[in-house]
């Protein structure tokens, strides 16, 4: 991935992508992200990511929430979550 | 020395494939169904449905898909999705669309449906409709896609791709991105069942394969972020088999319109196995049961799978597959080119260089008659 591709601007608003579903599954013990015909188990990260993501709050607002959360500073913090947010786009995961 | 503890339970399926009716209005001659089709008469009751699908809740099952035939020919069908909303699975639906009026998706949409795959058979009306042997089901389809769209929910579209339309992929993903679809499955035919007895009708050349390949290719570094495209090849001109199914019963319980519980929609094909039927059997019980243990991971694996760096990546292909062409369900795929059996792949692509036969459709009773 180029450096371009994974830079994302922080004032961004990433949303769910259109029928996409964070659900905790009991039968696993894991959180899983449900779609049109495709389901991932994401890692700890992504899914404390993606529990953020909700339309409303800006990339660098989850970074900022993420930063009080495991008290790390945002704009590493920032840095970290943007090629991750690449790849949640790319899978149709979520949209920017 | 090692106490006989039965061994641990497989970790649970991940998606219920139910094909509620084989009933259609379409013709397809690559219908995915088996020869000898369902009749209504044996079709699973709607209390039967409704058990497998709160097993399959319980289970661990995270996605329930409703197939066909068409599924919207059985009219229980929004109390079976709502009863799978409720059980907390993300729904899906795979229909032609034809019938898809404003009434079910009302309906559908008041169950709870999550997804609708909208499948078409060519971009070119006029083909779609031949292809489907439904004159109209394109416009029907168009309009369906529509409604699909205005319930705000979210839409797949579904081309099969063959040797009479694989030269307009670019219009059909046009077609996609001006109904903003999600997705976009370019699915070139899969050759069991009807579509192997059609083969010779539809089987595209290696060309016309490379050139469907560079255009979804080139689709998807545009339209990336934007709209999925999924894009299945067919196995004949290919060098290594793809995972199908991934791997066998590993990730799907297929339940026939009669309740039988395979591990694919074709596995009725292979001799030799008594697949389970859910009329007297726990999809828990389906899970573990011997025909589900049979090829399941690595363990049955003949030479020259057994010692591959893919075996975990593509399972050894497809078992009804190499049952079809090599005649031994539990040999590597012949779509290997490790295989020593491939060279059979190879002369069938031939056939995609002689002139095209006509079709022959898929109805009931077509092939018993005949």
């Amino acid at each position: 991935m180029s450096a371009s591709a994974s830079t994302i601007d922080p004032a961004a608003v990433p949303r769910l992508g259109t029928g996409m579903k964070l659900r905790f599954d009991q039968v696993r013990g894991a959180w899983v992200v449900l779609g049109p015909e495709r389901l991932f188990l994401p890692d700890e990260h992504a899914v404390e990511v993606l529990k953020l993501v909700d339309g409303t709050r800006s990339v660098a607002a989850i970074a900022a929430a993420l930063a009080e959360k495991f008290a790390a500073p945002a704009e590493v913090i920032e840095a970290d979550i943007g090629p991750m947010l690449r790849d949640l786009q790319t899978r149709g995961a979520i949209r920017l | 020395m090692t106490p006989p503890f039965p061994p641990p339970p497989f970790p649970p399926p991940m998606g219920l494939i139910m094909e509620v009716t084989h009933r259609c209005p379409l013709q397809c001659p690559y219908c995915s169904n088996p020869l000898a089709l369902d009749p209504v008469a044996s079709e699973l009751p709607t209390e039967i449905w409704l058990r497998v699908i709160d097993e399959a809740a319980a289970l661990g099952v995270l996605q329930a898909h409703f197939t066909g035939g068409e599924p919207l020919a059985r009219r229980d069908l929004p109390g079976l999705v709502n009863r799978a909303v409720k059980a907390g699975m993300y729904t899906n639906i795979i229909t032609s669309g034809v019938t898809l009026d404003d009434r079910a998706m009302a309906t559908l949409q008041d169950a709870g449906i999550d997804h609708i795959q909208l499948s078409f058979q060519d971009i070119d009306p006029r083909e779609n409709d031949r292809v489907g042997g439904y004159e109209g089901a394109f416009a029907k389809k168009r309009a369906a896609a529509d409604r699909i769209r205005g319930a705000g929910l979210p839409l797949t579209l579904n081309f099969v791709i063959q040797r009479h339309n694989a030269g307009r992929v670019a219009d059909m993903l046009d077609f996609a991105e001006d109904l903003q679809a999600e997705r976009v499955e370019i699915a070139h035919v899969q050759y069991y069942g009807w579509g192997l007895k059609n083969r010779a009708a539809l089987l595209p050349t290696r060309a016309q394969l490379e050139d469907t390949t560079d255009v979804v290719e080139a689709a998807r570094e545009r339209l990336r972020g934007k709209m999925v495209i999924d894009y299945v090849v067919p196995d004949y001109h290919a060098a290594r088999p793809k995972s199908c199914m991934g791997g066998w019963a590993q990730r799907f319980i297929n339940i026939s319109p009669a309740g039988k519980a395979l591990p694919c929609h074709a596995a009725e094909s292979l001799p030799g196995f008594t697949f389970p039927n859910v009329r007297d059997m726990s999809l828990a019980e389906v899970w573990e049961s011997e025909p589900f243990r049979r090829y399941r991971g690595t363990d049955w694996m003949p030479e020259p799978c057994r010692g591959c760096d893919r075996r975990e990546l593509d399972w050894g292909g497809c078992r009804c597959q190499a049952f079809a062409i090599v005649g031994e369900a539990g040999v590597t795929d012949p779509a290997c080119e490790l295989s020593p059996h491939h060279h059979l792949m190879g002369e069938a692509a031939e056939e995609s260089a002689a002139p095209a036969p006509p079709f022959i459709y898929r109805r009931m009773g077509a092939l018993v008659a005949g």
